[in-house]
Parts: structure tokens; C-alpha cells; sequence
């Protein structure tokens, strides 16, 4: 057979009977499916350019930096700066993380761990379609059922007992309205988690056995196998996982819009209405009246790709970088 | 000395596990709580009307049918675009790129496309179709999630390639067959059940998609089948209904809820219990 592998285990088209490369059928399926591989390379680079034109008046008139800079969004006068609702992004997708990523190591722990062989699949089923729920439902819920139960039950409560904390404290001042910052935070949360947790789940289960049998032989506690073998030997892919939660946080839409109350304001207290970048997007895009106006938004939506993509590439290397050490480990 | 570090140890180990099973009641409490909401608001207002009559106008009886059909062929024309573009693009990723610099640079760039906002793809047919169109339409608006469907569906295509043993393309090649023929007879027949089932989860992510229609379908009050007008569907719809002041509205809005969910959560299930089975 005249048929050679290449060095990276790709194969070439070549006839079987002639030997020749360029059996026409082959070159032309290789081709196809080769165009629809660039099509997907292309599409991102497509959206970044899209928006670049898109963004560009209101880039050239306010320049990018003062763009960033700028606090007032003001339709009437046409001023229009990112401050707020770049704030509101970052506020509400930390506070995801600062609850999401403890309970997503728990749940990892759990699956991985602790739960019996029967209960593993059932309980990652139902994470797993935590994260098949629209965005919107997610809204609904956190507007008409979350926010009047969180502004009754649970808000005056925290605004009376962590209210006079020093440093902290005045993160939970303000009327209790169940809507704001910090519900928007608490919805994203539960949205990445499923994300997250997934991913840590699987990391975990790349851990060689024999690692985590040595350290039972030495007398260690299943959290201290955890702690001390398991989670070093994946940090990396941990982290990688947290990043990816992070991205998803970032530009999460519908169920922030619901909730967040929608106010261009820079406010200190989690219980204040603010703005994301993607709500802002979903709230105002449609009514745009005005070139300037439309192109403000578009450079806000160029933010949050920015912003995305340099997050979910973080990402993307480290979980490269621990399946790199899994595969010289073996 | 030494009994009072074992108990340290012991303590700290069984407060962190109590813990962890906290946190798993936790997640699993947030489902629930979220379903039991959709059924009890939902339920009562699911009716004949509602898959016969389309939107009212506020305070009117009416029900959802031009949402629900606007929503089908969004989806069908999102899943017709996008799942034989990402069946293609991950079989070059499987077949033929393998760990080639090119496929490496896709494969990541798939991967960011997968989790990037669904507003900025929203945006991005905003620039490219209704900017030059002039208008709002179903076409973009079913572009808008071919592009979202794509990067699911070459990813699924990918890793249910690379599960067929590579033996089997050996053989088929031994035999004489041409690779286009031992692809789309040997490995796209082993592995076809992998690839709807990658499929069925991308109709499944775009079925409740709500922003990237926003500014690509829009809405539209009546019933039409005409992919070049605004299209009415589902997510939005529930969207401007449920903001609204009106009754009637946010009932609708909660019945289009229940039935969004209920089929995208039948989707998942039917997916894996369809690819364990497979297995």
C-alpha cells in the first residue's frame, strides 16, 4: 500500500488501486468539509469585525478610553459613557462566582466522591438540566417569585444583621426591593453552576486512581484526599472550569434583565438596581433612535465580546494545559 | 495528644462532606423550586386556545399559535442551516485535520463560539443582515441561531467521531472504498446516533433562546408564515408579555413558559437516554 500516514496521523487522499493523491470525490468531500471548518473559524473573527464597524462612530466622536471612562449615559443629550453598566457586569458575575464556585467544588465532591454508583447519574442529570433551562424562565422566576419571597423573608434580615458590618456593611444597605445587583448576582450563580460543576466533575475523574490510593493507604480522610491530591493535580483544569462559569456569567442576558432593575447607576450597595452590558443591549437596542445612540450600544457590545473572549480563552488553555499533563502522566 | 489530632481530622473531614451534600441539596432545591413555580402558574392557563389563537391584544382572550409556529421554523431554519455546517466541520475536525495547526485553531475557536453570548451573535446578524436588509426578519432571526446550533453540533460531531474505532475505517479503506464513501457510509452510520443526539441539544439550547432574537426576528402580533417579515416567537413573546402590566398577558407568558421548558427538558432527556441506550 502506497498509502502514507502523515506525522500528525491525518490521512492523505490518495487513491487505494492507483496510488495517486487526488481521487476527485475524495479532494471535493475533503474540500467541503474543509470550507465548513474555516466558516466556523471565520465566524468569530466575522462578529469582532461586525462590531468594530459598527461601534466606530461612537468610538471616533468619544475615543475608546473615554468611552470606558465616562459615567453619564444620557439618550436626550446623546453622551453616553460605559462605566455603569461595565461596573454592573463585573459586580454581579463576581458575586456568581464568589457563590457559585464553593458550591460547584461541593457538588463535584459529591458526584465524584461520596455519592453511590446509582445516585452518580440521576443527580448529574439533574444539574446537567439546571443548565438546559432558558435564560428567560430563570427571569420570570427570579422577578415574580424570587425577588418578592427575597425582599420579605431574606433582605431586611441581612440589611439588619450584616448591614453595620465594617467594610462590608454597606454592601447590604437600601430599601429592600428583591430586585437589584445582588438577586441578578444569586440568579447567575445558579446558572453556572451546572457549568461549572461539569466541568469540575470531569477533571476530578482524570485523577489516576493510584494517586488517590496511596494517599487512603496513608490513614487520609476523604476530604484531605480531596484537598491535598486531588485538587492539585487538577488546579489547573479547576480553574480553567471557574473561567468558563465566568464567560457564561459575563454575558448571561434574559435573567439579569429581569431582575437587575435596569438603572444607569454606579451604586456601593449590592441591594441597588444597576445594568449590565448585556441588559442594557436587550432593553435599549430596539428603541435606539439615532446613529450615535445604536453605535454606543454596539461598542458596549464590543466590550463584552472583548472581555468574553479574552475570559473564555483563559480557559480554554488552561483545560488544554491539564489534558496535555494527563496525556505525558499516562 | 495524638487521639485529639484523629478527632481534628475526623471532624473537619465529616463537617467538609456534610457540607458537600448541602451543597448538592442546595443546586438540586433551586430545580425544583423553579419547576414547581412553572406548574403551578403555568398549568391552568394551558388550553385548546392556546395552540389555536395567536396574541391578543391586551385584555383579550387569545392564545399563543403564531408564537409557537414562529418559534418552529425559527428553530427548523436554525437547525436545517446550522447542524449540516457543524456535522461537516467536525468531520474535517475528526477525519481529516486531526491534530493539524488548522483544526487546533478551530477546535478553540468552536469552543469560545460555545460559550459566547448569545446577545453578541444577536448583534452580529443585526450587522450584517438587518442593517442591509433594511429590516427585521425570519431569516436573520433563524441565521441568528444556526449560529448558536453550530458550535454544539460540531463538537457532539467531533468527540462521536473520534469514538468509532479507527479498525473500522481501516478495514473499509482495505476493501478498496474511497475515504468520502468510507466516511459517509462506515463512520457517519456507526456514529449516527451520537450525531442526532448532538442534534437534539442544539435544538434544544436554541428552543428557549431569547436575546439573539431580539434584535433579528423581533415580533409580530399576527400570524404569519412569511420568513421575510418580523416573526413572532415564543421567548420573546414571553418576554414583552410577562414585562407587561396586563393579566392576560403575563398568564400567556407563563403557560409559553411551561411549554418552552417542559420540551427543552424532554429534549435532554430523550438525548441521553437515546445515547446511553446507543452505547
Amino acid at each position: 500500500m502506497s498509502t502514507e500516514l502523515t506525522t500528525d496521523g491525518s490521512i492523505p487522499a490518495t487513491d487505494a488501486r492507483t496510488g495517486r493523491t487526488g481521487h476527485l470525490a475524495d479532494k471535493a468531500f475533503r474540500g467541503l468539509t474543509q470550507f465548513f471548518a474555516l466558516l466556523v473559524a471565520l465566524s468569530v473573527l466575522g462578529v469582532f469585525i461586525t462590531l468594530l464597524v459598527g461601534a466606530w462612530p461612537a468610538l471616533e466622536q468619544y475615543g475608546f478610553f473615554n468611552f470606558l471612562t465616562t459615567n453619564d449615559w444620557n439618550p436626550v443629550t446623546d453622551v453616553y459613557g460605559a462605566v455603569a453598566p461595565i461596573y454592573g457586569t463585573l459586580v454581579t458575575s463576581l458575586l456568581a462566582l464568589l457563590i457559585g464556585v464553593p458550591v460547584s467544588f461541593g457538588i463535584a465532591l459529591f458526584i465524584t466522591e461520596l455519592a453511590p454508583v446509582w445516585l452518580k447519574r440521576p443527580i448529574g442529570v439533574a444539574i446537567e438540566l439546571l443548565a438546559a433551562v432558558p435564560s428567560i424562565i430563570y427571569g420570570m422566576w427570579g422577578l415574580f417569585v424570587f425577588a418578592p419571597w427575597f425582599s420579605e423573608n431574606v433582605q431586611p434580615w441581612m440589611t439588619d444583621n450584616l448591614g453595620d458590618w465594617p467594610l462590608i456593611g454597606g454592601l447590604f444597605q437600601g430599601p429592600p426591593m428583591g430586585i437589584g445587583m445582588f438577586t441578578a448576582g444569586l440568579i447567575l450563580a445558579i446558572m453556572i453552576i451546572p457549568f461549572m460543576a461539569a466541568v469540575m466533575r470531569d477533571v476530578f475523574e482524570t485523577v489516576p486512581p493510584v494517586y488517590k490510593e496511596s494517599a487512603y493507604g496513608l490513614g487520609g480522610t476523604t476530604w484531605e484526599v480531596v484537598w491535598k491530591v486531588v485538587l492539585p493535580y487538577t488546579k489547573i483544569g479547576v480553574v480553567g472550569g471557574i473561567m468558563l462559569g465566568l464567560g457564561r456569567a459575563l454575558g448571561e442576558t434574559m435573567a439579569v434583565t429581569f431582575v437587575i432593575g435596569n438603572s444607569h447607576n454606579v451604586s456601593g450597595s449590592l441591594f441597588m438596581p444597576g445594568n449590565t452590558i448585556s441588559s442594557t443591549l436587550a432593553n435599549e437596542f430596539t428603541e435606539a433612535d439615532g446613529a450615535i445612540y445604536t453605535s454606543s450600544l454596539i461598542s458596549l457590545g464590543l466590550v463584552l465580546f472583548l472581555l468574553t473572549f479574552v475570559v473564555l480563552a483563559i480557559a480554554k488553555l488552561m483545560l488544554i494545559r491539564l489534558k496535555a499533563k494527563e496525556g505525558k502522566a499516562s | 495528644m495524638n487521639s485529639s489530632l484523629y478527632l481534628r481530622r475526623r471532624l473537619i473531614n465529616a463537617f467538609n462532606l456534610t457540607v458537600s451534600v448541602l451543597t448538592t441539596l442546595f443546586g438540586l432545591f433551586w430545580l425544583g423550586w423553579l419547576l414547581w413555580t412553572l406548574f403551578s402558574n403555568g398549568l391552568q392557563w394551558i388550553n385548546l386556545d392556546l395552540f389555536t389563537q395567536s396574541t391578543p391584544p391586551p385584555g383579550e382572550a387569545g392564545g399563543l399559535a403564531n408564537a409557537i409556529v414562529g418559534s418552529l421554523m425559527l428553530t427548523g431554519l436554525g437547525v436545517l442551516i446550522g447542524a449540516p455546517a457543524g456535522v461537516l466541520a467536525g468531520t474535517f475536525l475528526c477525519e481529516f485535520g486531526r491534530s493539524s495547526r488548522f483544526a487546533s485553531v478551530v477546535r478553540f475557536v468552536n469552543d469560545i463560539l460555545l460559550s459566547a453570548p448569545s446577545i453578541i451573535i444577536g448583534v452580529f446578524i443585526y450587522g450584517v443582515v438587518v442593517v442591509s436588509t433594511g429590516h427585521f426578519s425570519g431569516w436573520a432571526g433563524g441565521l441568528a441561531l444556526a449560529l448558536i446550533v453550530l458550535p454544539v453540533v460540531v463538537r457532539t460531531t467531533e468527540d462521536m467521531l473520534h469514538l468509532v474505532p479507527d479498525q473500522m475505517r481501516e478495514a473499509a479503506a482495505a476493501l478498496g472504498a474511497p475515504q468520502w464513501k468510507v466516511v459517509s457510509a462506515i463512520v457517519y452510520r456507526a456514529a449516527a446516533r451520537g450525531i442526532a443526539t448532538g442534534i437534539l441539544l442544539g435544538i434544544a439550547r436554541i428552543s428557549g433562546e431569547t436575546a439573539p432574537l431580539l434584535f433579528t426576528a423581533l415580533n409580530n402580533q399576527f400570524w404569519t408564515t412569511d420568513m421575510s417579515q418580523p416573526m413572532s416567537n415564543l421567548p420573546v413573546v414571553i418576554f414583552q408579555f410577562a414585562m407587561s402590566p396586563y393579566d392576560d398577558w403575563q398568564h400567556l407568558a407563563w403557560a409559553g413558559s411551561l411549554l418552552i421548558t417542559v420540551t427543552i427538558l424532554l429534549l435532554n432527556i430523550i438525548a441521553r437516554i437515546w445515547l446511553r441506550e446507543g452505547k
